[in-house]
């Protein structure tokens, strides 16, 4: 297993005082809590971030890691050597439930140190609730339809170490789910620790991957739709995807760059669907040769214009 | 068959603390704070809508990792609320990400 160097993962020193190491956490937690964070490993890091803590604030704990010194350089194989926690108590004030600890962790301080409050009530006949996050694509709201979904929970093998377990699960999407909604899955949570009691449930919180085409407001549905000059100027019907299937959309003339075209009930379906918006944006044409310098040339000579009249030049 | 839980779920104080596994207090004080908002009164218990959890959960992650206060929490709420909204704006406009 991987040792991890706790005094690095909080950027502090070995000698950092108690109000360092607490000071340091507060400011990476913040940095890195998942609800609040845009970094792209925020969970990752954060989950690191509360082991380290979780270690470091407890002087027993500290104290016990620091006997194992620096450990073999990162990312190396490391085995704790035999008795290295004699003489060390670990009281085991569980962080939050849901942590769970990485295999190091787990070696040194045992899974007792999370939730120990937690394990001495009697066992529950109501298993307990589980929540994860999922990650689907648009079409899955837009069509509704079965996903294969991979779940990854922490869990503890035959020998007592840590694995996380893939639990393949077989969803039906509902139609009309939005970003934040959560599907409730009865009885697919914990087991109940009790027998003949009932599984606890699975909430999956929905997420979406960013669309080709469509970006989401609410139920509403945004896209980019690239029109000719000709196209705004004079009037169109163009072919335009939609959830539903390619339409002809009618570009009203005279439109302009970044007008919005509104195609109502082809948004996120619901009772009252939302709606689809296409954001026109003008194209060029370019203008390599000879031929389409000629044809530029002749719309200016045609088309006394001046599209800065507005800042008075 | 699955259904979306905000779509029927209408929850007390007590669905609540039992599926944020937390004692019924801790959601109270949310409610106190203004963090969680009840739906207009039925007549009796107080009921809230099924998105309460999310933000439930949320609160309560962010109370215990960041050590956070209530009022800190509710601030933290509030800006994440805006952030979001900021985000739809730029992201109609096509800017964002």
């Amino acid at each position: 297993m991987e040792f991890k160097d706790y005094y690095k993962v909080m950027g502090v020193a070995r000698d950092a005082t108690e109000a360092q190491i607490k000071q340091a956490y507060r400011k990476l937690a913040r940095k890195y809590h998942p609800d609040v964070s845009k970094e792209k490993d925020a969970e990752a890091r954060f989950k690191e971030l509360g082991e380290a803590y979780e270690v470091l604030k407890t002087s027993e704990k500290r104290a016990a890691y620091d006997q194992l010194g620096t450990g073999p350089r990162a990312g190396e194989q490391f085995r704790p050597p035999p008795g290295w926690d004699a003489g060390f108590e670990f009281s085991g004030a569980g962080a939050g439930d849901d942590t769970d600890y990485s295999e190091f962790f787990a070696s040194l301080f045992g899974r007792e140190a999370r939730g120990g409050a937690k394990r001495r009530r009697a066992p529950s006949s109501h298993g307990e609730d589980q929540h994860a996050k999922i990650l689907l694509d648009l079409e899955a709201t837009l069509m509704g339809g079965q996903r294969s979904l991979t779940l990854r929970a922490p869990g503890l093998d035959a020998d007592g170490h840590v694995t996380t377990k893939d639990r393949t699960l077989n969803v039906q999407i509902p139609r009309g789910i939005l970003a934040g909604q959560s599907i409730r899955l009865a009885g697919q949570g914990a087991p109940a620790e009790a027998p003949g009691g009932t599984a606890g449930d699975l909430y999956l919180e929905v997420e979406f991957n960013p669309h080709r085409l469509y970006r989401v407001d609410g139920r509403d549905l945004y896209m980019s739709l690239p029109v000719a000059p000709w196209e705004a100027a004079l009037g169109a019907s163009v072919a335009t995807p939609t959830p539903s299937g390619e339409v002809q959309l009618k570009i009203p003339a005279g439109s302009r760059g970044a007008g919005k075209l509104r195609l109502k009930g082809r948004g996120i379906p619901a009772p009252t669907p939302g709606d689809l918006y296409a954001v026109l944006e003008i194209a060029l044409p370019p203008a390599p040769d000879e031929a389409a310098r000629a044809a530029y040339l002749a719309l200016a000579a045609a088309l006394p214009f001046n599209p800065r009249a507005a800042l008075g030049a | 068959m699955s259904e979306i839980f905000e779509h029927y779920a209408l929850l007390t104080i007590h669905d609540l603390s039992r599926l944020c596994t937390v004692e019924p207090q801790h959601i109270l004080a949310l409610v106190e704070e203004g963090i969680l908002q009840e739906l207009p009164e039925s007549g009796g218990e107080s009921r809230f809508a099924g998105e309460t959890l999310r933000r439930a959960r949320l609160a309560l992650r962010l109370q215990h990792d960041l050590e956070l206060n209530l009022a800190g929490v509710a601030l933290a709420l509030e800006l994440l609320d805006e952030i979001h909204h900021l985000r739809a704006v730029m992201q109609r406009a096509g800017a964002y990400p």
